[in-house]
């Protein structure tokens, strides 16, 4: 075993890390912001809103994200609509359209994940929030949203790890995140299993990084089960 | 919030109609609660009970008829679709607090506790100090008996402590009525004493109630007037004395029959 290059080879990809970080942090929070209102377009009771949601979902679940990337990065120049925009200074670049498949994939998952959690908060509390004059909006905050959550969290959690994971496929448009970095050398080294190694290794350790925090969220949106568990916990163990 | 002026009903339903699909659940039905009223009605489910209460607060809109409170009326207009949809719902969310509603399956907020699902009410709706409905809501839960278990979740009272906790909750809004659904339906027989004491005590307070029960001593014992429905319409309303002695119709023999000897 190489120490000294395996070592300099984690030093390196570190130095990736940030635009992974970037990548998965903006794309997930973008595209939250975009699964909340998908989700609500599909319960708002109105077809075309509804039906535009779930078009929205299944083109984009039902595509791979890396035909999705390029689609964006090398398929949108070709019009010159396109070219022309006030968006091209930012569609040009791969960073940009790297942000915008990732976002746009995302919020297709999630919104699936948003609209259950909307839906098991059980109707008759919603009931019992109308009966008591509040408006939606209110019954939306106080009541569907800490609630939804806490049920969405589990499989929202998995999201943002699959997301995480995710961003490795920006370096096909040439990105230089960890998976980008890594490729690099490999090229240079012709030694890609070392390489491979840490940059997994890389993203172990952010994962496991992001399962706590999901996890610690999870504990505090759920008093009435810390309240339980020393309850639970009371009898003696049978050995 | 104003009184009622003399004579005038604290909550008037008037020929309330509801259809749901096929289903002609509720066919012109009136009611009048003046304050003070404890009103029972009685019917077989499925004769319109439930749906009946749940258009008065408008959680169910009629599809004819209106529903008037302290005078008000409940503004409501035909939509596109054909469906009435109420024209101002600042104005439904103002009279529904009015309104106080006790469910069935109690329908606590889970995620908070005994205390904060009263002052959810008056403290993020009617924008009462916090600290002044906390002192409210201390009370009522002693009132109701519950006052130990203020800071625990909904999930580890029994259904009779559960259904004490969310009539706390609505009285914690100073409701000119109180709308109770089957509020002991849902209980264990053991348990639905205790909900029937506090309901008893809050009719000897001169409280304005509306109470859809199968229970035929309360209704006999507690309220000044019994409302009996039959499929979507009042069959036989009277006192009391009138409705469970003197029953005129087939209908409410049947029905009187059949569950005072279950």
């Amino acid at each position: 075993m190489d120490f000294a290059f395996l070592r300099e080879t984690f030093v390196l990809l570190l130095s990736g890390l940030p635009l992974t970080l970037q990548l998965a942090f903006v794309s997930i929070a973008a595209g939250a912001v975009l699964a909340v209102l998908l989700a609500l377009m599909r319960l708002s009771g109105s077809r075309w809103l509804g039906a535009l949601a779930r078009s929205y979902v299944f083109v984009f679940r039902g595509t791979p994200l890396l035909v999705q990337i390029f689609l964006i990065y090398y398929g949108l120049g070709q019009f010159p609509e396109v070219r022309e925009s006030v968006a091209w200074p930012f569609l040009r670049q791969p960073y940009w359209c790297a942000l915008l498949a990732l976002g746009l994939n995302t919020a297709a998952y999630s919104s699936e994940i948003v609209r259950g959690g909307i839906l098991s908060v059980p109707f008759g509390q919603v009931d019992a929030a109308r009966a008591c004059g509040m408006s939606r909006a209110l019954i939306f905050r106080r009541i569907v949203v800490p609630q939804g959550l806490r049920v969405a969290l589990p499989a929202y959690g998995n999201e943002i790890i699959l997301m995480t994971r995710s961003t490795a496929l920006a370096s096909v448009i040439t990105l230089m995140e960890v998976t980008g970095i890594a490729s690099k050398i490999i090229s240079e080294t012709f030694r890609p299993v070392e390489v491979f190694v840490c940059a997994g290794a890389i993203y172990l350790m952010l994962n496991f990084a992001i399962s706590r925090v999901v996890a610690l969220v999870e504990r505090r949106l759920s008093p009435q089960a810390r309240k339980r568990a020393p309850a639970a916990a009371a009898p003696e163990p049978v050995r | 919030m104003t009184s009622a002026a003399p004579g005038q009903p604290a909550v008037a339903g008037r020929n309330l109609r509801k259809r749901f699909g096929n289903l002609e659940v509720l066919r012109g039905v009136s009611l009048d609660a003046h304050v003070g009223d404890v009103i029972s009605i009685l019917g077989a489910s499925g004769s319109g009970k439930s749906t009946l209460l749940r258009c008065i607060n408008m959680l169910e809109i009629p599809d004819e008829g209106e529903v008037l409170v302290a005078g008000e009326t409940i503004r409501l207009r035909t939509g596109r679709d054909g469906k009435r949809v109420p024209v101002d719902r600042a104005q439904v969310d103002r009279i529904r607090m009015q309104l106080a509603m006790v469910f069935q399956n109690f329908n606590l907020w889970s995620h908070r506790t005994v205390i904060e699902n009263v002052i959810e009410a008056p403290v993020h709706v009617q924008k009462r100090p916090r600290a002044e409905a906390i002192r409210e809501a201390e009370a009522l839960l002693d009132k109701v008996g519950i006052a130990d278990k203020r800071n625990t979740y909904p999930a580890h009272l029994s259904g009779g402590q559960q259904q004490r906790a969310a009539i706390a909750r609505a009285l914690a809004m100073h409701p000119r009525v109180l709308l109770f659904d089957e509020p002991t339906s849902a209980l264990d027989p053991e348990l639905v004493g205790e909900v029937l004491r506090v309901m008893r005590t809050l009719a000897a307070e001169g409280r304005t109630m509306l109470v859809v029960t199968h229970e035929l001593g309360f209704a006999r014992e507690v309220s000044n007037r019994v409302v009996f429905l039959n499929q979507g319409t009042i069959e036989e309303e009277g006192t009391p004395a009138e409705i469970f002695a003197a029953p005129r119709s087939e209908r409410l023999r049947q029905f009187l029959a059949r569950h005072l000897s279950a």
